[in-house]
């Protein structure tokens, strides 16, 4: 059979200003797993105004096909122009499966196309499987991440939204070959929105940190939070925190790890007098290795630790800073 | 609040009837408006009938009106039914400037049902809705916090879905619950919306997506060493070498 007679596999390419969002990779190697395994193609979506370049990055992550829509009325996000390409392009090529990244736009954008389109839309993915019927069944947490659902949707395409950082993104191949078919998006009509510019970044991308030095409610004063910083800067890392210390004023929600807050994967998380509520480890469950340092042996965190310090983060930060700070200086003296 | 491990779907029969946190900033943002500019509030929320409470506590925080939507041909909706079925609603009630929802629930927290809402009735959204700076007649200019901050003008009819951060909503004061308690929140079933919409696009007859089943996440090989004791800093920081984080 032909695998062009059936829909693909379709991955929307999210960008700001060009840049093409990390989560847009990860989804191009999902969805090369997907589509293997329903032998269909693997195609993407791209819309903005001078990202021609950006298309064939899509194929070199794994994209058989990128449908471009490159035209100044797409310049910036408006949810319902943006929606009304999707909608129109999914009319016209029926894609099995659609996915979305899991982020602010994303969660914005996909639920608008799925009732468009009259089909299911399952939120914030943390894996997608192929089952033995060759349904697609998507895993997402619930309840505060105490429990996974696996949910299968039963209209097509089937839609879901899946998080950042989950999953690993395929290395870029450049020798890789694929089409990319130029399109053009309806007439731009009077959509009701207006976007007025950016008006303030975030202070922090912890969902993009390597290393997160994160307090929790052991920290008695607001002004300690420094102490965290210092050893953050010293591990090459930023400071994150667990939602009390937001709840408490401390510190703006940019730096929350947790379900309500920011879901992190870095290569280290170093939790800080967090106990781990299951709220807090559904935001950081995924980092490659877990330290806890925590005055109470029985705190939930130890459970998903690599390696655990009992004691006064009192007294263990300090000393850790101090051993780092040592270890930095010997390393100039050579 | 019960989940059923069996079929996965959800008994909310058993929960306490506590409105959704994330409601109440909705709901503080609607009421705060119709202070500065007037107009009413309507609150509308779709789940089993001991949801009345959630409303009759909406009414003692400013609002004007209360509709429940229940019953049993309105259960087991997905976000795709549910907003759906809000929106048939909505229909019903008629000419409206402003629909404002909460980021999300919970306990779905898939915060797509507002969007869908709008979707199925025509009119554009902001998400994630942190201000709203300023409101005329037909428009309405707003910052959305989609990690970094964006303004949005929107001409209404529109809907926003608002975060935690817009506002901090009042407790209602002993008179106004006792005033809420003698009002009337009106109950509306699935044929009373029959003029409005699809009956057959609500409940579970309606959904696309199926829990198919549930599993506990698992705590997948970690190494699990603690130290304890004087040399416990020492021995995390050779911990930290072999794993190449310090040199």
């Amino acid at each position: 059979m032909s695998t062009s007679a059936r829909g693909g596999v379709l991955v929307y390419a999210e960008h700001e200003n060009g840049v093409i969002h990390p989560v847009s990779f990860e989804l191009l190697g999902k969805g090369r797993e997907i589509a293997d395994r329903l032998g269909v193609e693997l195609w993407s979506v791209l819309l903005g105004y001078r990202v021609r370049k950006q298309a064939r990055e899509l194929v070199y992550y794994g994209a058989d096909k990128v449908f471009l829509y490159d035209h100044p009325s797409l310049e910036t996000f408006d949810v319902v122009r943006y929606k009304h390409v999707l909608v129109e392009l999914a009319r016209e090529t029926k894609p099995l499966v659609f996915l979305v990244g899991a982020t602010p736009l994303g969660r914005s954008l996909a639920p608008r196309v799925a009732a468009a389109l009259n089909t299911g839309l399952t939120a914030d993915c943390i894996d997608l499987q192929v089952d033995k019927d060759g349904e697609l069944v998507q895993i997402r947490p619930a309840f505060t991440g105490n429990i996974l659902a696996h949910i299968k949707t039963r209209s097509r395409p089937v839609m879901a939204t899946v998080r950042y950082r989950v999953m690993k993104a395929p290395r870029r191949d450049t020798s890789r070959r694929g089409v990319i078919v130029e399109k053009q998006p309806g007439e731009a009509l009077e959509t009701g929105l207006r976007f007025l510019g950016k008006i303030s970044a975030r202070r922090v991308n912890l969902a993009d940190a390597d290393v997160i030095v994160a307090g929790g409610r052991g920290l008695k004063r607001k002004e300690d939070l420094k102490m965290l910083e210092e050893l953050a800067s010293l591990l090459g890392g930023v400071l994150g925190v667990s939602r009390p210390l937001v709840d408490e004023g401390w510190i703006s929600k940019d730096y929350q790890v947790g379900f309500s807050g920011n879901t992190v994967k870095p290569r280290l998380y170093v939790a800080c007098g967090i106990s781990g509520s299951p709220q807090h480890l559904a935001g950081m469950r995924g980092s490659d290795v877990i330290v806890a340092i925590n005055i109470d042996p029985s705190a939930p965190i130890f459970r998903v630790a690599d390696y655990g310090v009992v004691g006064d983060l009192y007294e263990v930060v300090p000393k850790l800073i101090e051993a780092l700070k040592r270890i930095k200086g010997g390393s100039v003296d050579g | 609040m019960r989940f059923d491990i069996e079929t996965g779907r959800v008994d909310r029969s058993s929960a306490p009837a506590e409105t959704n946190p994330f409601d109440l900033n909705a709901l503080e943002t609607a009421v705060r408006l119709k202070e500065k500019l007037g107009g009413r509030v309507t609150v509308i929320s779709m789940g089993p009938p001991q949801a009345e409470s959630s409303l009759r506590d909406a009414l003692a925080r400013g609002a004007d009106r209360a509709i429940l939507l229940t019953d049993k041909r309105f259960a087991g909706a997905d976000t795709l039914a549910t907003s759906y079925t809000l929106a048939t609603a909505i229909r019903k009630l008629g000419k409206f400037d402003l629909i404002v929802c909460g980021e999300k629930t919970v306990d779905g927290d898939t915060g797509q049902v507002g969007p869908e809402v709008a979707e199925h009735l025509g009119i554009p959204h902001v998400a994630y809705v942190c201000e709203v700076r300023e409101v005329s007649e037909d428009r309405i200019l707003v910052v959305s916090d989609m990690g970094d901050k964006y303004l949005f003008e929107v001409t209404l009819p529109a809907l926003i879905t608002v975060t935690k951060d817009i506002n901090t909503p009042r407790i209602p004061t002993l008179r106004d619950v006792l005033k809420a308690r003698r009002a009337k929140v009106e109950v509306w079933d699935a044929d009373s919306l029959a003029g409005y919409g699809e009956t057959c696009r609500f409940g579970l007859q309606g959904s696309m997506t199926l829990v198919t089943k549930i599993t506990i996440p698992s705590e997948e090989g970690r190494r699990g060493l603690i130290f304890r004791g004087e040399d416990a800093v020492e021995r995390l920081i050779e911990a930290l070498r072999r794993e190449g984080f310090i040199p």
